[in-house]
């Protein structure tokens, strides 16, 4: 199998605290694969450090056979990976279409001017943002500030895209367009790294699931078996319910 | 048609600039040129800090630069060749200045800036003092007051049509991005100390230049004179009063201030500088986004008032 991203032994140390504990695993070009955990497993910390935001303490990431641990965000990104945040982070000072024109500009196409403004009300459109293009980026509901997140994620053209717990604070209508969101970026052929707590969306949406605990990857397996998993139930929900 | 408007007017008050020393007498002359020369200043430390966000005390490092090489060289090279050096000086300062605190962050920055203008005089007056064993320096150069004046308009004009460029461009985005979020800047692609430091490196120049400039106007000159830290802090005032973040908000800071400083230390010699310091107390607690900032909101806020005195159609 040709993976598209390989983890090998990938660990995070903040002072005496192990974040990430020598974690394995990789994804395959096209699959969608959900990366679960109670909160403080570590989850957050491997999406940082694929996308170069820290430093890894030790451990290698790849990303289609070439190594990018070490490298800096901005050249990660022109590799292919894009991403958004846990803490959903809009530019306030620009507009909602600016937003993506950012990513545009800096990406891996550089598009500006004309170019640049009609493919960002494109990539708003994708995710329902086209109308609000003009508007601020602060004056955005909440669920809009997500979209406009993964307008600029899209924007960057990713090879592989990660998502951390993009449908976290959706209600249960937004959470089924958002769903819907990211299976139509899956059928574009785009690869997705999902960390999400939302079960639904993870039957739903991830074929595979990687399941870490404590800063170790305590499972990793076709979604259903895996959420079945002895440990993983215990990792979640403590020793009764195993 | 309005598109032609701004151009045209820029260029309508470039000409008529260009005009004043033709009928001014010397003291309007004189007034001019302090006048571009804190326009050029605030412009270019704007250019810089406005969008980065980044407060530099620097200004007068790179000023007395400009002033000290000019004095240093006048008399062994031709007058073009010494603004040239001035300005290759000045580069060099910035890059390597810009390469080692550029990563700083916030007030850490602001007190490095600072610490380096006086840094750098402490080493010029030790080598004076030490090398060449007099302290001051003469200037003779064959520059006119009005050849002054226009230069510094040239520089002053260039100082503004790069504002205008950097507003408009790629570049301009990505400092936008930078002041708003780091963070998603380095996730957009965009490589930010590459970025600052070429920034931070353009505006060093210019305000180099400025100092290079003005230098014949004091015809003796010291570290005292030269890298005088209120030039800085001027500086800084009149950008933070216009509005760093926009492209006339130096300008718009800087002529109001500096006539009115100029009409202070004429009337108050005694008590100039605690005048000056409440100003800036003044200008950061009454208007900490600049006056156009201010003038945008209220503005704004009194059209919303306005429309809710209309009765409400849809009700
Ligand atoms: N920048 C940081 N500095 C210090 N500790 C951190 C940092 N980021 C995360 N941690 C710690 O690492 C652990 C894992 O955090 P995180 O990856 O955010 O977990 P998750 O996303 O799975 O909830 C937590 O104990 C957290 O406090
Ligand atoms: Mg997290």
């Amino acid at each position: 199998m040709s993976e598209l991203l390989k983890i090998e032994e990938l660990t995070k140390r903040f002072g005496g605290l192990t974040a990430v504990n020598s974690v394995s695993f990789s994804v395959a070009p096209g699959e969608v694969v959900g990366l679960l955990g109670p909160n403080g497993s570590g989850k957050t910390t491997v999406l940082n450090m694929i996308s170069g935001h820290l430093p890894a303490t030790s451990g290698r990431i790849a990303l289609g056979g070439q190594t990018i641990s070490g490298l800096a965000p901005n050249q990660i990104v022109l590799k292919g990976v894009s991403r958004t945040f846990q803490l959903v982070r809009g530019l306030p000072s620009l507009t909602v279409g600016e937003n993506v024109v950012a990513a545009l500009a800096f990406g891996r196409r550089k598009l500006w001017g004309k170019a640049a403004q009609a493919e960002a009300l494109q990539r708003l459109d994708e995710v329902g943002l086209a109308h609000r293009a003009d508007q601020s980026a602060q004056e955005l509901t909440y669920i809009d500030q997500k979209r406009m997140e993964l307008a600029r994620a899209l924007a960057l053209e990713p090879e592989l895209l990660l998502l951390d717990e993009w449908l976290a604070g959706l209600n249960p209508t937004e959470m089924a367009t958002g769903i819907e969101l990211i299976r139509s970026i899956q059928r574009r052929g785009a690869t997705i790294l999902m960390v999400e707590h939302m079960m639904d969306a993870i039957r739903a949406l991830c074929s595979r699931c990687v399941v870490m605990n404590a800063g170790r990857k305590i499972a990793d397996g076709p979604t259903a078996a895996t959420l079945a998993d002895r440990e993983v139930v215990t990792a979640y929900l403590g020793e009764a319910y195993a | 048609m309005t598109r032609f408007l701004p151009p045209i007017l820029f260029l309508a008050a470039v000409i008529g600039l260009t005009c004043i020393p033709l009928f001014a007498d010397s003291y309007g002359v004189t007034l001019g040129i302090g006048m571009l020369g804190y326009v050029t200043l605030a412009s270019a430390w704007a250019l810089f800090s406005g969008p980065t966000r980044y407060v530099s005390l620097a200004t007068v490092a790179f000023f007395g630069i400009g002033a000290y090489t000019v004095a240093v060289l006048s008399e062994s090279m031709p007058y073009p060749l010494v603004l040239v050096t001035a300005g290759a000086v000045g580069l060099g300062v910035a890059i390597v200045v810009g390469l080692s605190t550029l990563r700083l962050a916030g007030v850490y920055f602001v007190i490095f800036t600072f610490g380096l203008a006086e840094l750098i005089r402490q080493l010029v007056t030790w080598y004076e003092v030490n090398m060449t064993g007099t302290l001051g320096r003469y200037i003779f150069l064959p520059v006119t007051p009005e050849g002054i004046y226009w230069q510094l308009l040239a520089l002053a004009t260039a100082t503004f049509i790069i504002s205008w460029w950097v507003g408009r461009s790629r570049v301009g985005m990505a400092l936008k991005v930078i002041g708003d979020d780091e963070v998603v800047a380095a996730h957009c692609g965009i490589n930010i100390a590459r970025m600052k430091l070429a920034l931070f490196a353009v505006s060093s120049v210019i305000i180099t230049l400025v100092g290079a400039i003005q230098a014949p106007r004091w015809t003796y000159v010291e570290p005292t004179i030269a890298f005088n830290p209120t030039i800085s802090f001027l500086t800084l005032i009149m950008a933070l009063l216009g509005g760093a973040h926009r492209l006339t908000g130096p300008l718009l800071g800087a002529v109001p201030l500096f006539l009115l400083f100029e009409w202070l230390s004429a009337h108050f010699p005694n008590h100039y500088s605690i005048i000056l310091g409440l100003v800036f107390i003044a200008i950061v607690f009454v208007l900490p986004r600049g006056v156009l900032a201010f003038v945008e909101e209220n503005w704004k806020r009194w059209r919303r008032r306005e429309i809710k005195k209309l009765p409400a159609v849809a009700e």
